[in-house]
């Protein structure tokens, strides 16, 4: 049994446009809150990050892998931060290799640690769950 | 089987193949099965099912050359540690140019044969298209990242990562779906279950979700409020789709029809259940509020295992007994040890993701209840389920070559004759 397509191809016409504007939108759009561009010492360590595949076993926000623990405030929390970051990274431990970054290297990852904790918290604690079932964050730099 | 060993054992060949160079292997493998078995599949029902003339057999060919050149490609690249790409598309950026060139040609030979071939499409045409026209566009999307544009901008870098994945999941979910309607409507010769209104309707509401649902991903990433409010409101009708369509088509199948393709069958019912466990989860950690305590967790592992393995691969191995049943209409695949197989994978998957919820649901509870001791420690705890996990995802694999030997069995036979 055919079917009459016109109506489909209406309807899908109309779904791409919007689609293309939303996407164009988007692109368009910048975070929440406004931080700094990347550095290109931060682009370096962001191509290391993703050479070494650390995605594999760490997060940022909640995504990537499970092995390891979230990295989003690394830099910033207590007890933690640059030289802390440094320590673990050629030094390895329980399930992480050991690698054999340079100074420079080391510090490219700190810095695009650094970058990636000015954007905000995770997790995030100063939070107000609505009965909408939306949930109300409070970002870093938000006033 | 090993990278999940590692999770029990972290020290475990650590030096050696640790666990960051396994995922990608293990990542890419599991996308290769999905998307290339419904490749496949696809070829197969327009060239000997419907038996349509192919635009050109030789982009077949080109389209066949090219993606095995590359899949070996991107093993050598994964092995040698040309990893400079991101999660799920982890090899050297250079590759995504021939996977692009195949999928174009796979698409125009697709949209040629069936433009020429039918008139008034079934649902399952508009999906099959759908699925490849958006698999190029994200797939490209995915490696916006190599632009300043992008890239400089973390939040919005990171966003458009996201979109592109969430949505690439979708167009070989646009595949994969089109293909399980394919099935009912050959298994029960019954055309209007990929013509009526109904199964559009469900369409076009699983490519608005493809379209504007990703964020839910990404609630907790500081994105503009609007792009989350989107998705929150479009997720809620997730999964819905799918399960309508088979939902009802269980209801009227004869039982000769069952019997004409009994594995067939079984497989696509045991994904009606795992579609209904699955729109439970998705459904649930779709609002914000429950999100705010899976998200990052082994929950949302247990949704990926639930959909590809629950969902996806059980309508492709349907799909695969289809093809044999096609190819040797007297080869009998009902067999009792591919039974036995087919049961024990769906017990062993079922409890290779409680294992999975119950350790997300320990991990929640470290992150926003206890909020103590270190993330050593966390994991230590988890070590049951880990333990769990591995055991019943042997279990999985065990069945799942079980029930492939007939398969390989019979495609040798066909290969060889």
């Amino acid at each position: 049994m055919s079917t009459d397509s016109r109506p489909y191809i209406f309807v899908i016409a109309i779904l791409l446009a919007v689609y293309g504007f939303y996407n164009y939108v988007v692109y368009n759009t910048d975070g929440y809150v406004a931080v700094e561009k990347l550095s290109p010492m931060a682009i370096k360590g962001q191509q290391l990050f993703q050479n070494n595949r650390c995605w594999s076993c760490h997060q940022l926000y909640g995504l990537g892998g499970y092995l390891g623990p979230d990295l989003t405030n690394i830099y910033s929390v207590e007890g933690k931060g640059p030289v802390y970051i440094k320590a673990f990274l050629n030094s390895g431990v329980k399930s992480m290799p050991q690698f054999n970054f340079s100074e420079e290297e080391k510090d490219a990852l700190v810095e695009y640690m650094k970058k990636v904790d000015e954007t905000g918290i995770y997790p995030n604690y100063d939070a107000e769950i609505q009965a909408s079932g939306w949930v109300k964050l409070k970002y870093r730099n938000e006033e | 089987m090993t990278a999940s060993f590692q999770y029990l054992m972290p020290e475990f060949l650590k030096e050696q193949i640790p666990f960051s160079k396994m995922r990608p292997f293990h990542v890419t493998s599991v996308i290769s099965w999905i998307v290339l078995c419904a490749t496949g599949s696809i070829y197969f029902f327009l060239l000997y099912v419907e038996k349509f003339k192919l635009f050109s057999p030789l982009l077949v060919k080109i389209h066949f050359i090219i993606f095995l050149l590359t899949g070996i490609a991107i093993y050598f690249s994964f092995a040698f540690d040309y990893t400079e790409g991101r999660e799920y598309f982890a090899f050297t950026p250079v590759l995504i140019v021939p996977i692009l060139i195949g999928w174009v040609f796979f698409g125009i030979n697709y949209f040629k044969t069936i433009y020429k071939n039918v008139k008034g499409w079934p649902v399952y045409f508009w999906m099959w298209g759908t699925g490849i026209a958006f698999m190029c566009y994200h797939l490209m999307e995915a490696h916006f990242w190599l632009f300043d544009f992008f890239r400089l901008n973390f939040v919005k870098d990171f966003a458009v990562q996201w979109k592109s994945t969430g949505s690439f999941t979708g167009s070989w979910n646009m595949l994969v779906y089109g293909i399980s309607i394919y099935l009912m409507s050959k298994i029960k010769k019954d055309s209007n279950v990929a013509t009526n209104k109904t199964a559009f309707f469900f369409y076009f509401l699983g490519l608005t979700n493809l379209m504007f649902g990703w964020a839910h991903h990404t609630y907790l990433l500081p994105t503009q409020p609007w792009i989350r409010y989107v998705a929150y409101a479009i997720s809620m009708t997730e999964w819905v789709v799918l399960a309508s369509i088979i939902y009802n088509w269980k209801h009227s199948v004869l039982k000769v029809e069952k019997e004409n393709h009994p594995m067939a069958y079984r497989f696509l019912l045991s994904t009606d259940l795992w579609i209904f466990l699955n729109i439970i989860l998705a459904l649930l950690f779709s609002i914000p509020a429950i999100n705010f305590f899976t998200h990052g967790t082994h929950i949302t592992v247990a949704h990926s295992m639930g959909t590809t393995i629950g969902i996806n691969t059980t309508i492709l191995f349907s799909a695969l007994f289809f093809i044999v049943h096609q190819i040797y209409p007297q080869f009998k695949t009902d067999r009792k040890w591919v039974r036995r197989g087919f049961f024990s994978f769906n017990i062993s998957l079922f409890l290779f993701w409680i294992s999975l919820l119950l350790a997300g649901g320990k991990r929640s509870y470290w992150m926003y209840v206890s909020k103590s001791g270190l993330f050593s420690e966390m994991q230590d705890l988890l070590v049951p389920y880990y333990i769990s996990f591995f055991i019943f995802g042997i279990g999985i694999f065990v069945s799942l070559i079980i029930v492939s030997y007939p398969i390989f069995k019979a495609l040798l036979q066909k290969i060889k004759t």
